[in-house]
C-alpha cells in the first residue's frame, strides 16, 4: 500500500437523529490529487471539518499525514485548507488578513506577498476584504491555504465564484502543486474540472461513500456509447434491428442510433452495415463523463 | 501563545476599532474632568465621597490629579466589555474561527492568547483614560484655583498606581464577562445588548427593589473593584464576588470553546 495523505475508517458524525457522515472509509494516496464529490448535504464539508479537527467524530477513526485526527496539532502545520468558502475579517485588507494567519502559524510575512502575487491579488492586497468580489475572496482563501507551503492541501469548492479563466488558473495551480509533490484533496461541483485533474475520487451520497479509488476505475465501470449515423434516415430502423441482432439495446436519438458498447464494436458494426447496403456518415464512441457517472451513481 | 497574541493585536490595531474606542474613552475622560471642575464647590467642609461635586480643598489633595479618572471604572469597563464581546463572537459571525483553529489547533492556547491580547488592549484603554484625565485636570486646575502641589507627591503617585491597578482589574473583569458571553452566545449583538442591559438597567432596578441583592450583583462587585471599594461593597468582598462570577462565566465559556464543534 502506498503511503497515505488521508486514511479514514468507519468515520461517522451524528447530530441528534441526523446522520451527516455514516461509516465513511477511504484512502487518499500521498502526492495525488483526489476529488471529493457528492450532492449538497452529502457530508463532504462535515468530513473535511473532521479531518481538520474542527468537528469531533461520533465514531470511527482517521489519519492525516500519518497522524491521528484526534491530535490535529501534530499535522495541521503541514496542512493548508479552505473550508466552505473563504472567511476573513471584512474590515482588514487581504494582506492584513493573511498576516494575521501568518502570525498565528508562525510563517514569514514575506510569504504573504508571494502568495498574493501567485493568486493574482498583488494589486488589490491592500484593499479591504469586504470590497472583494466573490472570485477575489476565493483567491484569498486559496492564498491562505497555501501559507504553510502544505504537504496536504484541502480545498472545499475552490472554484466557486470564479470565471472560466479563474477556474483554469486554479486547475493549473493544483496541477503545479501536485507536480511539486503536494497532495490535494479537493471538493467541487464542477465535475468536469475534477475529471481533468483528479487521479483519485471519493464519492459521497447521504453521508455514505459510494466509491473511492482511481478515477479511471470509476469511469471504466460505466459503459461507453457508440453513436452510428446513417447517410439516409430511412436506414435508421435497419440499424436498430442490426444492433439488436448483436444483442444490444439501441436508442434512436437525433437521427442516430446509440448503442451501449465500446469502440471495439465500431469496425464490426461498420462492416455489417456495409454488407447490408447501408452507408454510415459517422461512427463515434463516447466514454461516459464523470458527471454522467455521478448522476447515475447518486441518482440525483 | 505569543503567536496568538501577535495575531490578535494585529486584528485589534485596525483604525476602525482603535480610533473609535480610544476616541470614546478620550471624550468620556474629557467630560468627566470638565464636569468635576465646572461643578467645583468652594466649601472645604464638603464630604469627600465618590461624587461629581468636589470642593477646591479636596481637589487640592494628593488624589486630586486623578480623581476624575477614578470615577470612570464602569464606563471603561463597559467599553472593554463591548470590545471583548465583539472580538470573540465575531469569529463565529464571520466564520473565521475555523481559519484560526487550522493554524492554531490548540483551543486553549488560542483562547488564552485572545484574552491576553484583549487585556493588553484594556491596559491601553485605561492608560489613555488616565492620561487624558490627569492632563485635563492640570489644565483646568488653574481656572478653579486648585493647588496642584500635592499631585506629584509620592503619596499621589502610589495612590494613582493603586487606582490604575484597580481600574485595570475591574476593566478586565468587565471584559471577561463580555468575552464569555460572546463565546457562549456566538453573536456580538446579543452579547453586547444583554450585558449592557444587565449592567446599566436591570442591576439598578434590582438594587432599588431588592436591597438584599445589592451585595451579590456582579456589576456592583466589579465597580467596587474598579473603585478600590465602595459604600455597599468593601474591596475584598468585591474581589471575591467578582471572582466567583468570572469563574462561572469564564468556566462555561472555556468548556464550550474547547468542546463545541466548529460547524459554521
Amino acid at each position: 500500500m502506498p503511503p497515505l495523505a488521508i486514511s479514514v475508517q468507519d468515520l461517522s458524525k451524528i447530530y441528534g437523529d441526523q446522520t451527516a457522515v455514516s461509516h465513511a472509509t477511504f484512502d487518499v494516496p500521498l502526492g495525488s490529487v483526489c476529488g471529493f464529490v457528492g450532492p449538497n448535504g452529502s457530508g463532504k464539508t462535515t468530513t473535511i471539518r473532521m479531518l481538520l479537527g474542527l468537528i469531533t467524530p461520533s465514531g470511527g477513526s482517521g489519519k492525516v499525514l500519518g497522524e491521528d485526527i484526534g491530535s490535529p496539532e501534530k499535522y495541521l502545520s503541514k496542512v493548508g485548507a479552505m473550508i466552505e468558502g473563504p472567511a476573513f475579517y471584512p474590515m482588514l485588507s487581504g494582506r492584513e488578513n493573511l498576516k494575521v494567519l501568518a502570525d498565528l502559524g508562525g510563517f514569514s510575512h514575506s510569504r504573504v506577498d508571494v502568495l498574493l502575487e501567485k493568486v493574482g491579488l498583488g494589486q488589490r492586497g491592500n484593499s479591504k476584504f469586504k470590497t472583494y468580489s466573490l472570485g477575489m475572496k476565493q483567491r484569498l482563501g486559496i492564498a491562505a491555504a497555501l501559507l504553510p507551503n502544505p504537504q496536504l492541501l484541502i480545498l472545499d469548492e475552490p472554484t466557486n465564484g470564479l470565471d472560466p479563466s479563474g477556474i483554469q488558473e486554479i486547475r493549473e495551480l493544483i496541477k503545479e502543486l501536485a507536480d511539486g509533490g503536494t497532495s490535494v484533496f479537493v471538493s467541487s461541483h464542477i465535475l468536469a474540472e475534477l475529471e481533468m485533474i483528479s487521479e483519485y475520487l471519493v464519492m459521497l451520497r447521504k453521508g455514505k461513500v459510494l466509491f473511492s479509488g482511481r478515477t479511471q476505475e470509476l469511469l471504466g465501470r460505466q459503459k461507453a456509447i457508440t453513436t452510428v449515423k446513417p447517410e439516409y434516415l430511412v436506414d435508421l430502423n435497419k440499424l436498430v434491428e442490426m444492433a439488436k441482432n448483436f444483442g444490444y439495446e439501441p436508442v434512436v436519438e437525433n437521427g442516430a442510433v446509440q448503442i451501449p458498447v465500446g469502440p471495439e464494436f465500431g469496425a464490426t458494426f461498420n462492416r455489417a452495415a456495409f454488407e447490408a447496403g447501408i452507408t454510415l456518415s459517422s461512427i463515434s464512441t463516447q466514454q461516459p463523463t464523470l458527471e454522467e457517472t455521478f448522476f447515475e451513481m447518486t441518482g440525483e | 501563545m505569543f503567536n496568538v497574541v501577535k495575531a490578535e493585536l494585529r486584528k485589534m490595531k485596525r483604525p476602525s476599532l482603535t480610533l473609535v474606542t480610544f476616541s470614546i474613552v478620550a471624550a468620556l475622560s474629557t467630560l468627566f474632568t470638565s464636569l468635576i471642575f465646572l461643578r467645583l464647590g468652594t466649601s472645604s467642609n464638603r464630604p469627600r465621597g465618590r461624587e461629581m461635586v468636589q470642593s477646591v480643598a479636596s481637589m487640592s489633595k494628593s488624589d486630586g490629579g486623578y480623581y476624575s479618572f477614578s470615577l470612570m471604572g464602569l464606563f471603561i469597563g463597559l467599553i472593554a466589555l463591548t470590545v471583548f464581546a465583539s472580538q470573540s463572537s465575531n469569529e463565529y459571525t464571520y466564520g473565521t474561527l475555523r481559519n484560526l483553529l487550522v493554524r492554531q489547533p490548540s483551543r486553549m492556547k488560542l483562547l488564552a492568547g485572545k484574552f491576553l491580547a484583549m487585556t493588553i488592549f484594556s491596559a491601553l484603554l485605561t492608560l489613555v483614560a488616565a492620561a487624558v484625565n490627569i492632563s485635563l485636570s492640570y489644565l483646568e486646575s488653574s481656572h478653579g484655583s486648585v493647588d496642584t502641589k500635592l499631585w506629584m507627591s509620592s503619596a499621589a503617585i502610589s495612590g494613582f498606581l493603586k487606582t490604575f491597578g484597580n481600574m485595570l482589574l475591574g476593566t478586565i473583569g468587565y471584559g471577561l464577562v463580555g468575552m464569555s458571553l460572546g463565546i457562549i452566545l456566538k453573536s456580538p449583538m446579543s452579547a453586547i445588548s444583554i450585558s449592557l442591559l444587565w449592567f446599566m438597567v436591570l442591576e439598578n432596578i434590582l438594587s432599588a427593589v431588592l436591597s438584599s441583592a445589592t451585595k451579590w450583583l456582579p456589576g456592583n462587585a466589579l465597580s467596587a473593584v474598579s473603585a478600590g471599594g465602595a459604600k455597599i461593597f468593601s474591596y475584598q468582598r468585591g474581589l471575591v464576588v467578582s471572582a466567583v462570577y468570572l469563574l462561572i462565566f469564564g468556566g462555561a465559556a472555556t468548556v464550550l470553546f474547547k468542546r463545541r464543534d466548529v460547524a459554521s
